[in-house]
């Protein structure tokens, strides 16, 4: 199927000479709900301002839905809502007046009852007839949300959504993302909240110094790179790891009352058992243990760190 | 063409008019207002006639000029500085808008405020002046191209600016003075000869003499010189308006 966005060979140098992106290729399903995830300055919403039109691009090409971004601007910017990382917003106005007029700039005639449902959804009903200056910070941060869906975009640009958002509204957040979805609606998001990609994203994209580092399927990526950690409370603390256990990978942790054995997901588990054997030849009793998966935050901080 | 965009964008400025009412319309008016008592009466007592004309009624194109002129390049400088000010210029560039359809609603509500605002001047002047105006016609058309020129200019102002206080630098320092000095509350006929000569430099003339003929058909230089350099400004703006969206200055990095 017609990927809903193409970036190919896309390169951004601004005039600083500072260069954003660096050759970046991506495309981006229908319907998925994409991670973009990079660290300050990795050129995330460059990336996004320039699928939007806010940036031009140095070099490449961006299709959206088939359509070329600077040819065939109109068609592509009518697909696409916007809700950038800053609380932009006209102060004086109410939700009611922005969120229409938001409608009519992407060339959408009125529709009163599309504009309420949206304002509904994102629980502003209440506030539809407020000036923007009196609404609390996470009410302007869904107000921009519907100000994006306004016109009813195929696609939906969310960069850094929970900023500044607290831990109520954040799951609020997703819930909406995760129902647009369901709608048919392509949702690429930029995030810092590593939890936020691992709980939504379908896919995820890590992107650094200006190029895409990876982008895989977030199963297959906790898959390929998640480590497992095997931690074991001792009965007896130890000072250091015996020789004979030397070959495994092993730390000592909590004064050396636990002992860690970090290993591959991918590994089979005669490792463990073989482990345990050693512990046993060893005289190490353990009292209990537990096994963790390394979470995406740490196989992002792992692929950043790696090319730093 | 984006009709429903071009409808949201002047709907929204022309509800800020409305919002600000005090400073849109009442300001100016008073304000115009005062010139005319202290012109009017403090001048108008010692310079009893211009040319066949009543002193008081002599300067009320000056004064709407003057208005038109500040009132115009303030629209619209303010409505397209704004939201770059605030950042909401982000959602007009993601738009599928094009650049004429945002000159359009901008510069058309701009023009808009400012000719409406001439037009109660106008209207108020009335009050304490006898006015007649010889050609309908041509005050229509001069009030109507210079509004849009100078909302065009103002625009580029606009965008051009990345500071309040830029905002303000070529309204105060050489508009208001232009138009001080271009003919506003004399004819460039009591001046001195070599002054005459130096004012015709000043673009600002064209704009009052044209302007002030459609009402008593008195002018400082030809209607169609008048025209002529309305128009040639009409264009310049334009033509940097142009330059512009062609190469994103200011707007798109």
């Amino acid at each position: 199927m017609l990927p809903i966005i193409s970036v190919s060979g896309l390169s951004k140098t601004y005039a600083s000479g500072f260069q954003a992106l660096k050759n970046v290729d991506l495309e981006i399903r229908r319907g998925e709900i994409f991670a973009l995830l990079g660290p300050n300055g990795a050129g995330k919403t460059t990336l996004i301002g320039t699928v939007c039109g806010l940036v031009r691009p140095s070099k490449g090409e961006i299709r959206v839905d088939g359509h070329d971004i600077a040819a065939e601007y109109r068609a592509t910017r009518s697909l696409i809502g916007l809700v950038p990382q800053e609380l932009t917003t006209d102060a004086f106005e109410s939700p009611w007046g922005t969120v229409s007029f938001s409608r009519g700039l992407f060339g959408k005639p009125p529709n009163p009852a599309h504009i309420e449902k949206v304002l509904r959804e994102l629980s502003l009903w209440d506030k539809k007839d407020s000036k923007i200056i009196t609404l609390s910070g996470g009410m302007k941060r869904r107000l921009m949300i519907a100000k994006a869906l306004s016109h009813e975009p195929r696609v939906l640009f969310l960069d850094e959504p929970s900023a500044g958002v607290d831990v109520e509204l954040r799951r609020d957040m997703w819930q909406l993302v995760r129902s647009l979805r369901e709608g048919g609606v392509t949702i690429i998001l930029t995030t810092h909240y590593i939890e936020e990609a691992e709980e939504m994203a379908d896919r995820i994209g890590v992107i650094n110094k200006g190029e895409i580092v990876l982008v895989e399927d977030k199963a297959e990526l906790m898959r390929k790179l998640g480590r497992k950690r095997l931690a074991l409370q001792l009965q007896s603390p130890l000072e250091r790891i015996p020789p004979l256990l030397s070959r495994y990978n092993l730390e000592l942790a909590a004064d050396g009352c636990e002992m860690i054995y970090t290993y591959d997901a991918k590994a089979d588990r005669d490792g463990i058992a073989a482990l345990l054997r050693d512990l046993a030849g060893s005289g190490i009793a353990f009292k209990d243990l537990h096994t963790t998966q390394s979470s995406l935050e740490d196989i992002f901080v792992d692929l950043v760190s790696d090319r730093q | 063409m984006n009709i429903h965009a071009i409808s949201a964008i002047y709907r929204f400025e022309m509800a800020r008019t409305r919002r600000t009412l005090m400073q849109s319309i009442v300001s100016p008016v008073i304000s115009t207002s005062l010139y005319f008592v202290v012109f009017g009466a403090a001048i108008g007592s010692r310079i009893q006639h211009v040319e066949g004309v009543s002193y008081g009624a002599f300067i009320v194109p000056g004064l709407i000029m003057l208005s038109l002129l500040t009132q115009s390049i303030s629209n619209a400088s303010f409505g397209i500085y704004f939201p770059k000010f605030t950042g909401t210029i982000y959602e007009l560039l993601s738009a599928p808008v094009s650049y004429l359809e945002i000159v359009l609603s901008y510069v058309g509500a701009a023009a808009t405020k400012s000719m409406v605002l001439g037009l109660i001047i106008l209207a108020t002047a009335a009050l304490f002046v006898p006015l007649r105006i010889e050609h309908p016609l041509w005050m229509i058309l001069f009030l109507v191209l210079t509004a849009v020129t100078f909302s065009l200019f103002g625009f580029i102002i606009g965008i051009w600016a990345d500071g309040f206080e830029k905002l303000q630098l070529i309204p105060l320092l050489i508009v208001t003075p232009l138009t001080f000095l271009g003919g506003s509350f004399y004819s460039i006929r009591m001046l001195p000869p070599l002054w005459q000569t130096v004012t015709l430099f000043n673009p600002v003339v064209y704009l009052i003499s044209g302007f002030r003929w459609s009402f008593y058909g008195l002018a400082d230089v030809s209607v169609g010189v008048s025209l002529g350099m309305t128009l040639a400004f009409l264009a310049a703006s334009l033509a940097v308006v142009a330059w512009i969206f062609r190469t994103g200055y200011r707007l798109r990095t």
